[in-house]
C-alpha cells in the first residue's frame, strides 16, 4: 500500500504546476531553516570557539570552507542521482531540477577554492599547489562549468538536459578521487580528521559544534536555492503555456 | 559480426584519413614544432630541456589528439553514415570503440613512433626512454576515449569547439599528471611502476565507462 | 506470411512537443507501406523510428527482422569510390547479395565503380544508395523518398527494384510525395497530418 503512494507521488512529481507548488511552498522553510543554522554557527564559529593556539584566529574560515566542500561534492551526488532518474524515467521536472543543481555547486566549489586559497596563503605560504586535493577541486568546477555549458549550447533544453546528465554522470568518478585524495598521496593539504563511520574524530570538541551548524546551515541552503532555481527554469519554460499563465493572472 | 563490422569502419576510417593525406601528418607536424621551437624559446641548456622534455611530448600528444577531435562523428552525421550505426546487429559502443581506436592510430601512434626520437632531441636520459614509450601507449588511449566521449556530447551544438575543449581538459587533467610524473622519476633513477600503474587504472576506467556514454550521447545527438 | 514490423501507439517528441500523434501499424511480408502527407509532417522521424535510429517517445516499436534504411541523405562518403563504398556497405552490414559491379550495373551506373562518390549527380548519388539495398539485402527495406531526384527511368528501376523484393518475400514501408510506388500490392497507408494527427 505505501509502495503504491510513493509511486503515485513519485509521478505527480513529474506534474509541472504540482512541483511548481511544492517548490513554492516548499522553499521558504528552507531559507528559514538555513537562515537560522547559519546564524547559530557563525555566531558560535566567530565568538564562541577559542583561538587555535597555532593559528590564532584565522583557522575560522574553516567553517565555511568545509561546509563548501563537502557541499560540492554532496550537491554533485545529488545530482548524479537525479541524472540517473532523468535519464531512466524521461521525467521533465527532475532533468530541470538536475540541470539547476549545476550553478550552485559551481558556486560552492568556487567558495571552497578562494576561502582555502584565502586560508593557504598564512598557512602555507602560497596561494596555491598542485597537490592531489586541490586539483582534483578545481577538476570538480570544471566539470560544473561543463554542465552548463553543455546544457545552454542546445535550443532543444530536454535534450540539451539529458546530454548533460550523461556528462554528470561520466564526471561522478571525480567524487571518489577528491575524497581519497588526501589517502592516497602525500600532498600538502591536511587528512581527513572529521570520520563519521569509523571511530574517533581528532578534531577537539570544543571546534565541532558549528560545524555541525553550518553544514546543515549549507545542506538547507542547497536545497532552498535548487528548488528556487528549477522552480524559475520552470517557469521559464512553460511560460506559454496555459498552467502558467492561469497562476500569474496573464490574459492572453 | 561485431569484428567484421568493426574492422569495416577502422578500414574505412584510415583509408579516408590516406586520403585526406595532410592533415594526417598534423601530428607529426605538431611533435617536431614543440621540439624545435620551444628551446629556441627557453634556451638550449640540457638540463631545462631534459626537464620539461616529459611534458612537451605529452603536450604535443595532446594537441594532436584535441585537434581531430572536431571531425571525429561531424562528417559522419552530415551525410548521414552515422546513424547506419544503429541498423544493424553490431551494437553502437563497438562502433564507438572502432572509430576511437581509428583516432588513435591517426593521432597518437606517430607521436609514439617519433617520441624516442624527440626525447633525445631535448637530453632526456636514456632509462627513462622506454617509460616514455610506455607511459605514451597507455595514455594516449585515455585521450582518445576521453576526446571522443567530449565529441559525442557536444555533436549537436553550434558552439562545439569550445565547449569540446572545456569538456575534455578536467577529465585528461590526471591523464597528464600521471604520465609526466612517470617519466620524470625514471629520469631521475626511480621507479615509475606507481605512476604507470594509476595511468593503467585510468586506462580501465575509461574504457569500460566511455563507449556507454559515447553511444548513448550519439544516439541523443543524431535525433 | 510472417509479422516483420509492427508499432503500438509509437510517437516522437522534438523540444517537447510531439512530432505526429501515437501510430499503430503492422507489416507483414510481402506488404508495402506508404507514408503520406505534407512537408515537415514526421515522414522521415517516423521511418526514422521504424529503423531504430530513433527510440520511440511513447509506445513501442517491435521488428522481427533486421531493416535496411535509405534516408534522405547519401550514407556514403564523397571521397572514396562508388566500388568502395559499396564493398564497405558489404563488409559493415554483412550481407551475401550481388557482387559490387553487379549491384552497379543492375542500377544503371555500370562503368562508375572507380569514380569518387561525391562526384556524382543527386540521381546518381540516389541509385548508389539504391545498389547498396543488394549489396547487402535485407527482408525489411525502409525507403525515405526513395523516388527523389530520379529521373523516369530511375524512377521506373525503383517500381522493379520494389515488385521484386516483395515478390520475394520481403516487406517495404516509404515515405513518397508526387510520384508513388507504380506496383502491384496494394498499399497500407499511413498518413500524418502537420498538426499530428495519423490515420
Amino acid at each position: 500500500m505505501i509502495w503504491k503512494t510513493i509511486k503515485v507521488n513519485f509521478h505527480r512529481l513529474g506534474s509541472p504546476p504540482t512541483f511548481y507548488r511544492l517548490a513554492e511552498v516548499l522553499a521558504p522553510w528552507l531559507w528559514g531553516g538555513f537562515a537560522v543554522c547559519a546564524a547559530i554557527g557563525l555566531y558560535q564559529a566567530l565568538y564562541v570557539v577559542p583561538p587555535d593556539y597555532q593559528q590564532s584566529d584565522s583557522f575560522r574560515i574553516l567553517y565555511i570552507h568545509v561546509p563548501s566542500a563537502w557541499q560540492a561534492m554532496a550537491g554533485y551526488v545529488v545530482m548524479a542521482i537525479l541524472a540517473v532518474i532523468a535519464l531512466v524515467w524521461r521525467i521533465r521536472t527532475v532533468e530541470i531540477m538536475a540541470m539547476a543543481g549545476a550553478p550552485i555547486g559551481a558556486a560552492f566549489t568556487f567558495i571552497c577554492l578562494a576561502t582555502g586559497s584565502l586560508w593557504g596563503r598564512p598557512m602555507w605560504g602560497t596561494w596555491w599547489a598542485w597537490d592531489a586535493r586541490l586539483t582534483s577541486m578545481l577538476v570538480l568546477l570544471f566539470i560544473y562549468l561543463g554542465i552548463m555549458g553543455l546544457y545552454a549550447a542546445f535550443e532543444d533544453r530536454r535534450k540539451g538536459a539529458r546530454v548533460a546528465c550523461i556528462l554528470i554522470l561520466v564526471g561522478i568518478v571525480n567524487i571518489p578521487i577528491i575524497h581519497f585524495s588526501v589517502e592516497w598521496w602525500t600532498t600538502l593539504h591536511q587528512g581527513a580528521t572529521i570520520r563519521l563511520f569509523s571511530g574517533e574524530s581528532t578534531l577537539h570538541a570544543s571546534m565541532m559544534p558549528p560545524l555541525v551548524w553550518m553544514t546543515i546551515a549549507v545542506k538547507l541552503m542547497f536545497g532552498a536555492a535548487l528548488l528556487d532555481r528549477a522552480r524559475n527554469d520552470l517557469l521559464d519554460q512553460d511560460r506559454r503555456k496555459g498552467w502558467v499563465q492561469s497562476r500569474l493572472g496573464e490574459t492572453t | 559480426m561485431i569484428v567484421s563490422s568493426m574492422s569495416a569502419l577502422i578500414a574505412r576510417d584510415l583509408r579516408l584519413a590516406v586520403r585526406h593525406g595532410g592533415e594526417s601528418l598534423m601530428p607529426l607536424i605538431f611533435l617536431f614544432s614543440v621540439i624545435i621551437l620551444i628551446p629556441l624559446g627557453v634556451g638550449p641548456g640540457p638540463n631545462l630541456l631534459s626537464a620539461i622534455a616529459p611534458g612537451m611530448i605529452w603536450v604535443a600528444a595532446l594537441l594532436s589528439s584535441l585537434l581531430a577531435l572536431e571531425n571525429l562523428f561531424r562528417p559522419d552525421l552530415d551525410d548521414g553514415t552515422l546513424e547506419q550505426w544503429w541498423i544493424g546487429q553490431c551494437p553502437a559502443g563497438a562502433l564507438v570503440v572502432a572509430r576511437l581506436f581509428s583516432h588513435w592510430l591517426i593521432t597518437a601512434v606517430p607521436v609514439i613512433v617519433f617520441a624516442p626520437l624527440a626525447a633525445q632531441m631535448l637530453y632526456l636520459p636514456a632509462e627513462a626512454l622506454p617509460v616514455l614509450v610506455l607511459s605514451l601507449l597507455i595514455g594516449t588511449p585515455v585521450l582518445s576515449l576521453v576526446g571522443g566521449l567530449a565529441a559525442a556530447l557536444t555533436l549537436g551544438t553550434n558552439r562545439g569547439s569550445v565547449l569540446l575543449s572545456i569538456l575534455v581538459f578536467p577529465l585528461i587533467v590526471p591523464v597528464l599528471i600521471f604520465a609526466t610524473g612517470a617519466v620524470s622519476a625514471a629520469a631521475d633513477g626511480m621507479s615509475a611502476s606507481a605512476h604507470l600503474g594509476l595511468l593503467a587504472s585510468l586506462l580501465i576506467l575509461a574504457i569500460t565507462l566511455v563507449p556507454l556514454a559515447t553511444s548513448a550521447a550519439l544516439r541523443l545527438n543524431i535525433e | 506470411m510472417s509479422r516483420m514490423l509492427e508499432t503500438h501507439q509509437a510517437s516522437f517528441a522534438r523540444n517537447g512537443e510531439a512530432v505526429f500523434a501515437p501510430v499503430d501499424l503492422a507489416l507483414d511480408s510481402g506488404q508495402a507501406l506508404i507514408v503520406l502527407g505534407p512537408n515537415g509532417c514526421g515522414k522521415t522521424t517516423l521511418l526514422r523510428m521504424l529503423a531504430g535510429i530513433l527510440r520511440p517517445w511513447q509506445g513501442q516499436v517491435v521488428r522481427h527482422c533486421q531493416p535496411a534504411f535509405l534516408g534522405h541523405l547519401p550514407a556514403f562518403k564523397g571521397d572514396l569510390s562508388c566500388r568502395e563504398n559499396l564493398a564497405f556497405q558489404r563488409r559493415f552490414h554483412g550481407g551475401a547479395g550481388l557482387e559490387e559491379n553487379r549491384a552497379l550495373a543492375r542500377v544503371g551506373l555500370a562503368g562508375l565503380g572507380l569514380r569518387p562518390a561525391r562526384t556524382l549527380s543527386a540521381g546518381q548519388k540516389r541509385r548508389l544508395g539504391l545498389a547498396g539495398l543488394l549489396i547487402a539485402p535485407r527482408p525489411l527495406w525502409l525507403l525515405d523518398e526513395p523516388y527523389a531526384s530520379l529521373d523516369d527511368s530511375g524512377c521506373e528501376l525503383v517500381d522493379r527494384l520494389l515488385s521484386e523484393h516483395l515478390t520475394a518475400g520481403g516487406a517495404v514501408a516509404l515515405s513518397a510525395h508526387q510520384r508513388k510506388p507504380v506496383i502491384e500490392v496494394e498499399m497500407i497507408r499511413v498518413e500524418l497530418a502537420v498538426t499530428g494527427e495519423a490515420a
